[in-house]
């Protein structure tokens, strides 16, 4: 493992996109940031512009309206720069499949690539916690 | 070899090495500070470093429409500022004799230049969010410079006109430290706020404000610009609280026990500056103009003429 991988991983950037979701997995993401579970332990932060990030935590469905933005958003981002689906939604649109809404032939993971995928609906904050250093792992190995 | 003697000193000791790793250490502790406020453990010392790698290993995108030599010369004008501010510092703390005429109105000068860094950085960036940041950048330096020249004018009064660090170094060391007076009080107070907005901190973070404007001029930043801004801010850190230490608190001399004392006094300042970001509410930028054009500035004129009495 190189130093550029492990200052990568030891200081992970994320950004929160939200494409239609129907919020509670956001709510969900900012539970890792309170006092409890208090991820700035590892260098996890959450920033507000694109260009800072290094990992983007999608929530939501994609619908119609979204993707174009999603690709665009992920084109901005400065590379490398990992994408994770956070709750069933982002992974596999869970109890919105088949509404009007949904861009049937595009889940997100054929928008842009996807690194990791955390189900449940929403994710425990302990889950993303998990999803994430199974990312650190992955990007590791590699 | 007379050339080698002056890069070093800048490159490395006590220039831009050694403020740059003492800076990224006081930002860690401002985290670290900052988490134990809020019931958090914070991160690891070693966290501040990790960023800047990090960043100095991925990608610059510059936005279309941006004016490119503009947007990347703008991060090093910042760290040149900072890196010759703590140079002469520093030299001017170890060897009071050292330093020139004037070098405390260089010194004063070049702590401009960051946030002269930022409004350029901002402007060029070609994001409106950016120009709103560098807007109210350049409406905040208007505000505090006017009490911070006013802080600085009490211990060159004090010291019977001197225009020189190691000057006003020399008579601290004689007559016991400017801070001990009341007008010495008065400046540091004030001298202490308008550093806090220097350093764009809570409730002066008005440019940069992650929840309204999503970090202001730095929001088209990535990759290595950023991190040099970023080390900028930390070197900042460090020299702002030294700047104090040196001009109003006695400096830090080079003996043992001394050097201790020293640190401890920064690190005390520090701990102050973040304990303010802490337990305040962001200003808007009306706000702030008018705290440091009215309470602020009638306090410094306070100080001056406390010192011209000899208080
Ligand atoms: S996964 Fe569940 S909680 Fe998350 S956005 Fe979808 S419906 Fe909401």
């Amino acid at each position: 493992m190189d130093l550029k991988t492990k200052a990568l991983t030891k200081s992970l950037w994320v950004f929160h996109m939200s494409t239609a979701s129907c919020n509670n997995c956001d709510i969900e993401i900012l539970d890792c940031l309170t006092p409890r579970h208090d991820v700035e332990r590892f260098g996890i932060v959450l920033v507000g512009s694109i260009r800072h990030a290094d990992v983007i935590l999608a929530t939501g469905i994609v619908n119609r309206n979204c993707r174009d933005i999603v690709k665009k958003m992920y084109e901005q981002a400065p590379k490398p720069c990992f994408v994770v689906a956070v709750g069933t939604c982002a992974a596999g649109r869970g109890i919105f499949h088949n509404s009007y809404i949904v861009n049937e032939a595009e889940p997100l993971d054929k928008i842009i690539p996807v690194h990791a995928y955390i189900p449940g609906c929403p994710p425990k904050p302990e889950a993303i916690i998990d999803g994430i250093v199974k990312l650190i792992d992955k990007v590791n190995k590699k | 070899m007379k050339i080698i003697e002056p890069l070093l000193q800048f490159v490395v000791f006590p220039g831009f090495l050694f403020t740059a790793v003492a800076g990224l250490i006081f930002s860690w502790i401002d985290r670290k500070v900052t988490a134990r406020v809020q019931y958090r453990i914070g991160p690891p010392w070693y966290q501040p470093f990790m960023d800047i790698l990090k960043l100095l290993g991925k990608e610059t995108m510059i936005p279309a429409g941006a004016s490119k030599r503009v947007f990347l010369t703008a991060p090093l004008i910042g760290l040149a500022g900072v890196t010759i501010v703590s140079t002469l510092l520093c030299l001017a703390d170890f060897d009071p004799n050292l330093g020139f005429v004037g070098d405390l109105i260089v010194v004063f000068y070049m702590l401009t230049l960051p946030a002269l860094a930022i409004i350029l950085g901002g402007f060029s960036s070609a994001n409106p969010l950016a120009s709103l940041g560098s807007s109210r950048e350049m409406k905040l330096v208007l505000s505090y410079e006017l009490p911070f020249i006013l802080a600085l004018l009490v211990p060159i009064i004090k010291s019977g006109g001197l225009l020189t660090i190691g000057g006003i170094l020399n008579y601290q060391i004689a007559h016991g430290a400017i801070f001990a007076s009341a007008s010495g009080f008065i400046a540091v107070v004030v001298a202490m706020l308008c550093i806090q907005a220097k350093l764009g901190l809570v409730p002066f973070d008005i440019s940069e404000a992650e929840t309204e404007i999503v970090g202001g001029s730095f929001i088209e930043y990535s990759g290595p610009p950023l991190a040099i801004f970023k080390l900028t801010k930390a070197m900042l850190l460090f020299t702002l609280p030294l700047f104090v230490v040196v001009v109003f608190m006695g400096g830090i001399t080079l003996q043992a026990k001394e050097v201790a004392w020293g640190i401890l006094k920064l690190i005390a300042l520090l701990v102050v500056i973040v304990l303010i970001r802490n337990t305040n509410p962001r200003l808007r930028i009306d706000q702030a103009l008018r705290f440091f054009w009215g309470p602020v500035t009638i306090l410094a004129i306070l100080g001056v003429v406390l010192a011209l009495f000899g208080h």
